[in-house]
């Protein structure tokens, strides 16, 4: 221990001048903006902002599009990060890639290719109306579409690491017990996964509650029907910054509060 | 109740290939080193590892015999196993591990739970059906585990390594323990270990496994007695010797001979228990048939005992006193006459 400490000590004392200073500048490029948002929140009219219709209706529709979300990720996600850990077949690094690049893709380009695949001149779009009577561009079902789209792969890569680091002689176990293997996915499966579980899930929906580039691509900016927070947030800035500033307060708010609940998770238990 | 079992079976570049058959009531151990393959053997008969080959038949109807394309799924095999770190459900409390077999196999919560309760109880941990699963000892932890599988009253019971997770000063308690538990248990038993004291200890007959194949059966006495192999021999703490004898003389395969007083001719055992090995100064003048000169390339001292490795013609470990040794000034590298009588040269066939 006194060893550690004094090791410890060495460490600080050698820090370079200069790693420091543009230490303090990285830390203060995140910590400026932050405090600009909240020296210039109108705190005492932040109530009634809040309040109008307008704003009512992004959140709203911000909750509803990224639930819906997050649901959806749930459901085809977690069996398609299930495949990707536990089944080998051929082309499934390929696969994988494809469903993870939304991570990566610009969100305008996600909205595009969404456009071009369910846009109603789209590969399926056109099907889906014609026959379905399903239109999905410019409609709420299209705002939960491209939040889908994004925020989906979060959800698929922090199940998939979960089901990997899991050990799965625990199914084994289950399996000599008698279990089917639809009962130890249910039963032991994705109850030993459930942290990543509830950790992908979270992730999903804070990345869906931020979408912007893909939604307004995919689904465009109505009030009411698409226009969600971030959208909103954004159209504010130009007619009522006051109303953007709230909103953006909103968001950050939601965005720490994720940040503390998975702070095991990310910065160790310490 | 039988089993039979021809396995062939592949993880990697490893392949087993080996022969088993149980009856009800014995309870038979596996003894191997590590990688011998002792665990795939349990995987192979619970279906978790499949078969490339042979046969396993439990009472007669078949589990997998892929020649024919027959493959009983793990969970309609009637076969428990117990895992070597015992693998309770982390999320479930006792209980509801326990009646986790009962619940897959579609009794409904009340009365698995109930069921669960009664084996509990038989376990001795009646009052731990809340607690998780975390916060028990190994002991207990290994007697959940064990009513956990006892509870759906399988028709072959296969234990990993029992002892394995438990704590030295605790396992001779917790082998009496098993024992009885396991002497309650009416169907085909199988235990694999890597300690030849708790083979020794519970079962009725031992299989010698070693690098995927068997390299010996029996009765514990008649393995120890007649070690076939360098592992047992080891475990016994004897010398075996290998060779082929003729009118007592074997000749052995690593060179040198031994002179035995009777016993078959053609390939043989030999096995010559370190007690019995004799050490001199000078070339001894006396009865013993065997005489040849080595270095001492090891000494070691073993509780009362020092254990002398002989490198010569043959190569041989000799026990001696502390006292023997300071008597005879030996060290390591010296040079010692070696003596066995024919009386102790002990000889079977290979």
């Amino acid at each position: 221990m006194a060893l550690l400490t004094r090791s410890r000590r060495r460490l600080q004392s050698s820090a370079p001048f200069l790693i420091v200073i543009l230490a303090g500048a990285g830390a203060a490029f995140f910590i400026i903006p932050l405090l600009g948002l909240l020296l210039r929140t109108p705190w005492t009219s932040a109530w009634q902002q809040f309040g109008s219709a307008e704003v009512l209706a992004a959140l709203r529709l911000s909750l509803l599009a990224s639930v819906s979300a997050t649901a959806i990720a749930l459901v085809l996600g977690v069996p398609l990060a299930w495949t990707f850990a536990r089944l080998a077949f051929p082309g499934r690094s390929v696969l994988r890639a494809l469903t993870v690049l939304p991570m990566v893709l610009p969100p305008v380009v996600g909205g595009v290719a969404l456009l071009l695949a369910f846009g109603r001149r789209g590969l399926v779009g056109g099907w889906l109306a014609t026959t379905l009577g399903i239109h999905l561009p410019f409609t709420t079902a299209g705002a939960i579409i491209a939040e889908t789209f994004v925020a989906m792969p979060f959800l698929v890569i922090t199940v998939e690491a979960g089901l990997r680091s899991m050990d799965t002689r625990f199914e084994d176990a289950a399996r000599t017990l008698g279990a089917s293997r639809w009962t130890v996915l249910w039963r032991v499966t994705l109850p030993l996964v459930r942290p990543s579980l509830i950790a992908g899930a979270v992730l999903c929906w804070a990345r869906a509650l931020g979408e912007f580039g893909a939604t307004i691509t995919f689904a465009g900016n109505f009030p009411g029907t698409t226009q969600t927070m971030p959208l909103a947030v954004y159209l504010a800035l130009e007619s009522n910054p006051d109303a953007a500033i709230v909103l953006s307060l909103v968001l950050l708010a939601v965005s720490l509060a994720v940040l503390i609940g998975l702070r095991d998770r990310w910065l160790g238990a310490s | 109740m039988t089993l039979e079992a021809r396995i062939l079976a592949r993880v990697g570049d490893f392949e087993l290939d080996m022969e088993l058959g149980l009856s009800a009531g014995e309870l038979v151990a596996v003894l191997g080193p590590n990688g011998a393959g002792k665990t795939s053997l349990l995987r192979a008969l619970a279906g978790l590892l499949p078969l490339s080959g042979g046969r396993v038949t439990l009472d007669g109807a078949v589990l997998e015999d892929p020649a024919q394309g027959i493959r009983v799924p793990t969970e309609q095999r009637p076969i428990g196993l117990v895992f070597q770190d015992y693998l309770l459900f982390p999320h479930l409390s006792v209980l509801e591990n326990v009646a986790f077999g009962l619940r897959a196999r579609g009794m409904a919560r009340t009365p698995a739970n109930r069921e669960a309760g009664r084996w509990l109880d038989r376990v001795g941990l009646s009052a731990e059906g809340e607690r998780r699963p975390a916060s028990l000892s190994g002991g207990q932890a290994q007697r959940v585990a064990l009513a956990r599988v006892l509870a759906l009253n399988p028709a072959l019971l296969l234990l990993d390594e029992p002892m394995a997770a438990l704590d030295a000063s605790t396992r001779a308690e917790f082998r009496r323990d098993l024992r009885r538990h396991l002497e309650s248990f009416r169907g085909v038993r199988l235990l694999v270990t890597h300690d030849p004291l708790e083979a020794m200890a519970m079962a009725d007959r031992l299989v010698i496994l070693e690098e995927g194949r068997v390299l010996q059966s029996g009765s514990p006495s008649e393995v120890t007695q007649h070690p076939r192999s360098r592992y047992v021999a080891d475990l016994v703490g004897v010398n075996l010797f290998r060779g082929r004898a003729s009118n007592g003389l074997i000749t052995l395969a690593g060179g040198g001979s031994l002179t035995a007083v009777a016993g078959p001719d053609g390939d043989v055992f030999a096995v010559v228990h370190p007690r019995t090995v004799a050490l001199y100064r000078t070339r001894p003048d006396g009865t013993p048939r065997n005489i040849w000169e080595g270095r001492a390339a090891d000494l070691d001292l073993e509780g009362d005992r020092v254990r002398v490795r002989l490198s010569g013609l043959p190569s041989i470990v000799a026990e001696v006193t502390p006292v023997a040794v300071r008597e005879l000034g030996l060290d390591r590298g010296d040079r010692v006459w070696i003596a066995v009588k024919a009386t102790e040269v002990n000889v079977y066939p290979a």
